[in-house]
Formats: C-alpha cells, structure tokens, sequence
C-alpha cells in the first residue's frame, strides 16, 4: 500500500492548537510572575486563532482527510466554534478564582487546551478509531483537571469516582465498537454505514454491539440510569473545573453522539430510538426530582445537567434533520446557560469562601441587583420561560418529538420541566425576597463584570431573535 | 482449529470477569485499576480476532492505540490514586463515601 500525503488544509486549526498549546507548556516553565499572565494569554490567543482559523476554512461542502478517518463539515465547524468560545470563557471565569486560592498553574491551561483539542477530534471523527482517540484525550485531561487541587479531600474522591466511571463508560463503548467492526469489517463510519443498510453481516450481534455504544454514550453524556458519577464529580470538584466540566464537553458528546448514531448507525434508528427513549423520560424525570432535594448547587445544577441531557436526548431520537438541528441548537443554549450559571457560583467565591449553598444566593438583589438579574435570566432560561432562549430550545425539541409521532412523550417532558421549574424558581426567591446572609461587598475584576453581563444578556437576547442560532444548526443538518 | 467464537466467548467472558470486579470490589482500589485493564484487553482479543478472521489489519492498529491509550489511563489513575492516598491515608472503595446527596 503506498502512503499518500494526507490535505492537511482541513486539519489546520488541530495543528494549531497543538502546537500552541506545546508552546503553552514551554512558555510556563519559564515563568516568573506568579499571575500567569502569559500563559493565559497564550491560550486564549490558541483559542481566537482556532476560532479565526475555523471561520476562514469553512467550505460548505463536507472535506474528508487522512484516509477518509477525519471529516470538516458545517457541523463540527460550528460545534468547533462553540467549544473554542466557550472554553475562553471557562478560562476568563477562572482566572480570579485560581489567583485568589494560589492555585493559578500553567497546567489548567495546558491541559484546558488538550481537551479542546480532544473534543476538536470528537466532533470531526469520521472513523470509530478517531471518535476513541478524541474521547479519551478528552476524559484523560478531564481527570487530571479534577484533581488538580491536590490537598483537596473532596477532588481527590471526585477524581477517583470520575476516572473509574469513565474507563468503565469507554470500555463499553470500544466493546461496542469492536463488534461493529466484526459484523462490518471495517471501522470507517461510511463504509460501516453502507453495510448495516444492506443487512451484511449477524443483526443479533450488531444489535448488541449498539447497545454497548448506546451505554458508553449515556454515560458520557451523563443521562439516566448512568448519571452516577455527575453529582458527585461537579460536587467535588474545584468550582472552575465543575464550570469547565458542566459545559464544553457537553457539545463534544452531542457531536460523538452524532457521529456514532446518525453518521455510522443511521440504519439501525428504530433500535437506538427506543434505547434513547427510555434514557430520556427517565433522565427527565430522575434530573428535575432529585434537584429540588439538593441544598448546595453546584448539586443541584449537576442534576439540571441530567434533566437537559434527557432534553437533548428528545431531540436526538425523533430521528430527522430537523430533529438533529433542534438537539444541536438546545446543546449550544445549555452550554452558555451552563458557563452563566457557573460562573456565577464563581463570582460570589472569594478567598478562604465557597459560594456552593443555596442560603449564599440569598439576598443577592440587595448585594448586586445586576449581577441577581443576570442570574433571574439565567435560571428562567434553565426553567424554559419565554422569552428567554431555554424556551425556544425546549420548544424545538419538542416539536420535534411531536413531529416524530410522540406526542406522549413531549407531554411528559413538559410535566417534568414543570415540576423543574421549581427549583429554578426557588433560587429567584432566594435572590429577591430573603435577607442575604452573607453581607461581604462582591468584588470581581472588569472582565470577568462585563463577560458575565454579556453571558446573561445572551439568554434573553439570544430568546428574542433566536433566528440566527437556529439557522446556524438547520444548514449542518442540511 | 481455534473457532472465531471461541475467542469472542473468551473475550466475552473476560469482560464480564472485568464488569463484575468493578461493581463487585469494596476493598481495594487498585483492583479496579485492574478490573480496567482487563476489560481494555478483552477489547483487544476481540478486535484480534475479528482481525485474523476478517483478513483487515484495520483491527490490529486499534488494539495498538488501545494499548497505548491503556498505559497513560493507567497512569493517570495510579496518580489520582497516590494524591487520594495521601490525602486519606487509605484506598478502599468503601471509603469512598464522603460526596453524596
């Protein structure tokens, strides 16, 4: 077989952000000053250029390279965008946070980069290998980022449950794949899909290898009854790495789900659709009961994660273009909810002080009433209230379940979230209408001030004119 | 001769063995490491033999990455073992138990 040179053209923004982040890794080691600023710099400079590098290589028409294992098409260029914008925003959140509890290394950043670059290659696998490749670079710094904090009781046991839960989820997912790869003989996600359409090969057996995939998903995605390990993990972690957790992986997962579902299984949908039906009802179901139980909130979001997984999941099973659109449109709306809602835990934190209870959101009106209506926004967004954009995103899902002749099961997502609703709004309560308990003057840097604003405004500006967005998800679906 | 389906019910029954340690152990966390590795390896003596019978050596390549994703998960996890063990002063599973809610 002779070796052709692969188009590195589609590839450039990975080689950048490897490169960079290599770069990232050097310059560190020579740094004095103990605020990083070059390093943080560098970064979010790696993620601009990505960004920029992205745009400008955007064609509309899918490009495959290596051997037809790696795809760019509109979607995983816009997931792209999202991931790296998104991760700027972690960065920018944590860097008074890190700087107050002396804990501002170059490694959070470095490994931040790697795991954007892991999550690049997820969302543009186009071969069962790559989507391997790209996850575990992804849970492989994840893991590290938990126990970052190295004399923390809590992070190390995050980092212990989080390691062996994700091991676990990926060794089913690569037995999934290894009898993918039996019945088919071969690991490319074209030709893979070609010969479950013709019926090649033992449909027992590749029913089973479905299921482990389906399983290995689940647990990525943190959905019912494979959420196990969510509470615990954002619980305790440092509140930095919950915000990154809780966020950008959850675009990456949206697009392997894409990948191993739609693009290589898209044959076997009546099988994966009643897989993805019972993960989401009891997703729906388990994610908004068990948060109104909770009293610290970084739980309590953890278990709002579970209930819009189920969300996304709803618009993933109806199975169409339009379907696939509204999961993506409602993923990219979680994840700016999610970076708002974090980041506003990270805002009331200061040194020697963890805003993680429920009781520290009280009073925030009297402390900052901008600051407590941006979070009015975010968690009406959450709860699904117009006109924020979480209505749209649940709207759409919706319609989509409906259109896919499931209307029951809209009517039940719609009972839950109605029943979620009520612990959204106990925090708005809290804001607005209890005396605060703690009375210390928040202090946060300008940018910080000015990205959370923007990050709240989002919602509701996003929630009137949500037409861009979702126009944006309708052409990577068509 | 050696069947195809005597290597996938070895492969099989290894992954199951792996399964079952993971939910199984309340001792030691290390044995989980364990548990881990082997269920990577049963993976692996599937795709081996899927390659073999198959005649694709696309089979092959994957269980080398495997492997080698295998060694630095290993790594990672003895590292978050150490930093738990200095923290606690143990490494059983039923300790484990202080996040809950």
């Amino acid at each position: 077989m002779a070796f052709e040179r692969p188009d590195l053209i589609p590839v450039l923004p990975e080689i950048f952000v490897v490169t960079m982040a290599c770069v990232v890794l050097l310059v560190d080691v020579y740094q004095r000053q103990s605020n990083r600023m070059l390093t943080y710099l560098l970064s979010q400079a790696t993620l601009v250029g990505g960004l920029i590098l992205t745009l400008s290589l955007h064609t509309s028409a899918p490009e495959y390279t290596f051997g037809d294992t790696f795809v760019k098409d509109t979607m995983s260029d816009v997931l792209k965008g999202f991931i790296y914008l998104s991760a700027f925003v972690v960065f920018l959140y944590s860097r008074r946070y890190l700087q107050e509890r002396g804990q501002l290394t170059g490694e959070f950043f470095v490994l931040g980069l790697f795991a954007v670059l892991g999550m690049m290659v997820m969302v543009s696998a186009h071969s069962l290998l790559l989507v391997y490749l790209g996850l575990e670079l992804l849970s492989l710094c994840l893991y590290a980022m938990v126990a970052l904090n190295r004399d923390s009781k809590t992070s190390a046991e995050a980092a212990m449950k989080y390691f062996v839960l994700g091991a676990l989820a990926s060794g089913m997912l690569l037995y999934g794949m290894s009898l993918f790869y039996g019945v088919t003989g071969s690991l490319d996600s074209r030709a893979i899909s070609t010969a479950v359409t013709m019926g090649v090969g033992n449909e027992i057996v590749l029913k089973l290898g479905l299921v482990f995939i389906v399983i290995g998903l689940a647990f990525k995605l943190g959905s019912v009854p494979f959420h196990m390990w969510v509470p615990d993990v954002y619980h305790g972690s440092p509140t930095n790495i919950t915000l990154f957790i809780g966020t950008v992986p959850k675009i990456a997962a949206f697009g392997m789900t894409i990948r191993l579902l739609v693009d290589t299984a898209a044959a076997m949908h009546v099988d994966w659709q009643q897989m993805l039906i019972i993960l989401a009802m009891l997703s729906i179901a388990v994610g908004n009961v068990v948060a109104i139980a909770q009293t610290n909130i970084k739980r309590m979001l953890a278990y709002s994660t579970i209930s819009h997984m189920g969300f996304l999941l709803l618009g993933v099973l109806s199975g169409s273009a339009d379907g696939y659109s509204s999961a993506m449109f409602y993923t990219l709306v979680y994840a700016i909810m999610g970076l708002g809602g974090f980041g506003m835990i990270l805002l009331l934190s200061r040194a020697g002080f963890e805003a993680e209870n429920l009781e520290d959101f009280k009073g925030l009106n009297e402390r900052s009433p901008w600051m407590a209506f941006m979070m009015l926004l975010l968690m009406f967004s959450m709860a699904g209230v117009p006109p924020t954009v979480g209505f749209f995103a649940k709207l759409s899902v919706l319609q989509a379940a409906v259109r896919a002749d499931l209307i029951w099961l809209a009517v039940f997502a719609v009972v839950f979230s109605v029943v979620g609703a009520f612990y959204y709004l106990r925090v708005v309560k809290l804001m607005y209408f209890d005396k605060p308990v703690d009375v210390q003057p928040i202090v946060c840097g300008m940018d910080m001030r000015v990205a959370l604003s923007i990050n709240g405004t989002a919602v509701l500006l996003l929630g009137m004119f949500p037409g861009t967005l979702m126009a944006l998800c309708h052409t990577a679906f068509n | 001769m050696l069947a195809l389906s005597d290597f996938l019910i070895l492969g099989a029954i290894l992954f199951c063995i792996s399964i079952a340690g993971i939910f199984l152990n309340r001792k030691n966390v290390i044995i989980l490491l364990m548990a881990i590795e082997l269920m990577l390896l049963s993976v692996n003596m599937n795709f081996i033999a899927f390659s073999h019978y198959l005649g694709d050596t696309g089979g092959q390549v994957f269980v080398f990455f495997i492997l080698t994703v295998a060694a630095a998960e290993a790594a990672i996890g003895l590292a978050i073992l150490v930093v738990l063990f200095r923290n606690r002063g143990t490494i059983n599973v039923s300790d484990l138990d202080t996040l809950k809610g």
